[in-house]
């Protein structure tokens, strides 16, 4: 047996100061490419948002002769384009921003992680960090992908719209920081429950059962409630013809409110995180 | 020697605590250091005011029974639970105040902890990303461990001795001067028991600090210098092996004769202290060895029947010391180590 180690053995670099956010944002990025569950959710969202929303929009330009002329006045080529990232998108990229903390619950990996890094403050902005970039990356690309190609479905109807469209740029960026947005839901829910299944429950339960129940209510308590739903961003940053919402703060104005519960939540799932033994 | 004057808090002697006070051997540092540990679970207390050092550059065996709060405790360590009250530290800082913590400590709590979806060389590189550590190092110790062939594969079908393996190459990526190893042979086949042992051996030559947990006495006999014994959460022992070996052994030797009454003189005569035994006719004396008793005995013209010399394995000293946490005895008589019985 001879398990000796050399002296000074290579691919150890000298370093000054203490490990810090860099290291553990590589770090985060490997854990983050090298699991499969990452491919299938990310290849679910890409199949799932540029074929449903080629669907929706080639069946439209199908059948655009057969629309009403209101239904054609009010036609959104944008948000319909948009429709399948934007609504089942946001329900995938959960899964994923659930399953990048509570993955390492499940196999136990969270000890591996804090003993290697314990500033446990620094490990969870590297994880909210580098999901976020690649949620971000991945449903910008897929939202512009489906703009153009359901832009392309819909020229036949003279109503596709182009980048140059009114809100048709914003709503692109806008989809994408929506469900960029979602998924932190997942992960900061995750990371507070700790399990994958309570994650995605609790936020299908935010996003699709909380506006139902609303719904539901007397139309004046309904209307002054709907603005402060975190599922109404994804409807108003979309669309591009026609009213917002005459309830809602408008398309960046929903973001915000989105953003602020994130970021609420951030804070919690932080703070737990930090306290709670490992 | 309870009460001996020692630096860094290891004096301390409440209760029947013998074997306390002991550990580092005099002139040693204290790499680890723990004061006043105590974690609670709900009402259980799953360890209590533990204060103990553990000496730089040796191996320090960490003994228990199962629960008695040896992972608590180096889960504390290693910052992974807060503790309710008390503090220890690693070179005198904190371990989440290390600057680079995998370069000063390679730990292994449960060799379960990976993601079993990622490959060897993934989970041993996002370790090492964390501390500056490069590819190159992380080629060599899958390399240390005997497990470059399998790199790639993913860790969800490994065996338990690869695991092992692999949890141990993680601890080696820095380099680290200290080494701690919760119960590293647990479920391991002698192959894998073997190569463990060898390593902490190796790497306890180099220098380095081991710090190894286990519930089998036995497992630490040939690899610890120092032991740290805990039964329910509280310490029972902090000594050197030697220490432990020679109040374990308390040796004592068991004759057997008609003239008992004479050769009881004799032996006090001589500075033994007797006891009688069981049955009429056995003595236990302490004090001399059983060549001086016999040699007393020829001398005064006493038959023996029986010689033997008693002390208590270590084992049976550990089941003796962690049997009964709150009471403790260091000598125990126990299994006849030799015997030269006479004719009856």
């Amino acid at each position: 047996m001879a398990v000796t180690t050399a002296p000074a053995p290579a691919g150890l670099p000298a370093v000054s100061g203490r490990a810090g956010i860099g290291g553990v944002l590589r770090s985060e990025f490997t854990k983050i490419r090298s699991v499969r569950s990452t491919y299938w959710t990310l290849v679910a969202l890409v199949v799932t948002g540029i074929g449903i929303g080629a669907l929706v929009t080639g069946l439209v330009g199908a059948h655009w002769n057969t629309m009403s002329a209101s239904n054609q006045a009010t036609f959104d080529p944008t948000s319909t384009s948009l429709a399948g990232i934007g609504f089942l998108g946001q329900l995938i990229i959960v899964v994923l921003g659930a399953m990048v903390i509570t993955s390492e619950y499940s196999t136990g990996m969270i000890r591996t992680s804090l003993i290697v890094m314990p500033r446990r403050p620094v490990v969870y902005a590297a994880k909210a960090l580098v999901f976020t970039g690649v949620a971000f990356v991945v449903s910008l690309v897929t939202c512009f992908v489906v703009f153009f190609l359901g832009q392309a479905l819909l020229s036949g109807t003279h109503h596709a719209a182009s980048l140059s469209t009114p809100f048709a740029l914003r709503a692109i960026v806008g989809v994408a920081v929506y469900v960029t947005l979602c998924g932190l839901l997942g992960f900061t829910l995750g990371s507070i429950l700790r399990q994958t299944a309570g994650a995605i429950t609790a936020v299908i339960g935010v996003l699709f059962v909380l506006p139902i129940i609303v719904h539901f209510l007397p139309t004046s308590v309904e209307n002054g409630m709907q603005r402060w739903l975190p599922s109404s961003a994804g409807s108003a940053i979309s669309t591009t013809v026609g009213s917002q919402g005459a309830h809602l703060f408008g398309g960046w104005g929903e973001i915000f409110v989105l953003c602020a519960y994130v970021i609420v939540l951030l804070g919690i799932g932080s703070f737990m995180f930090k306290t709670r033994d490992a | 020697m309870p009460g001996d004057a020692r630096p860094l808090g290891y004096g301390e002697t409440r209760g029947n605590g013998e074997l306390r006070g002991h550990a580092p051997a005099e002139g040693t540092i204290a790499m680890i250091e723990a004061r006043g540990l105590t974690k609670r679970y709900g009402d259980k207390v799953a360890v209590s005011d533990l204060t103990f050092g553990i000496a730089e550059g040796a191996v320090t065996g960490f003994l228990g029974p199962n629960g008695a709060g040896k992972t608590t405790t180096m889960r504390m360590i290693l910052g992974l639970d807060s503790p309710d009250s008390g503090t220890v530290t690693i070179g005198g800082k904190r371990y989440a105040d290390l600057a680079y913590p995998m370069r000063e400590v390679g730990a292994l709590i449960d060799a379960k902890a990976v993601h079993g979806g990622r490959s060897a060389y993934n989970h041993l590189l996002c370790m090492a990303q964390t501390n500056g550590i490069g590819r190159k190092r992380v080629d060599q110790v899958l390399e240390l461990v005997g497990l470059t062939e399998v790199a790639k594969k993913r860790s969800k079908g490994f065996s338990l001795g690869m695991g092992q393996r692999l949890g141990i190459a993680g601890t080696l990526l820095g380099d680290p001067r200290v080494l701690m190893f919760d119960e590293p042979v647990n479920g391991l086949d002698p192959e894998g028991i073997l190569w463990i042992r060898n390593l902490m051996k190796a790497l306890a030559a180099e220098g380095r600090t081991v710090f190894v947990s286990s519930h089998i006495m036995s497992e630490m006999e040939h690899t610890a210098d120092h032991l740290i014994v805990i039964g329910r959460g509280k310490l029972l022992a902090s000594c050197t092996m030697a220490e432990f070996i020679a109040s374990a052994s308390g040796q004592s030797v068991r004759v057997r004769t008609p003239q008992f009454d004479q050769l009881g003189k004799a032996i006090v005569a001589a500075g033994g202290t007797v006891t009688n035994g069981a049955v009429i006719g056995e003595l236990s004396i302490q004090g001399l060895d059983a060549q001086r008793v016999g040699d007393i005995a020829y001398d005064g013209g006493v038959r023996l029947h029986e010689l033997t010399v008693v002390g208590a394995s270590l084992e049976t000293a550990f089941m003796e010391l962690t049997g009964d946490s709150v009471e403790y005895h260091a000598a125990v008589p126990g299994a006849p180590v030799a015997s030269f019985t006479g004719g009856n």
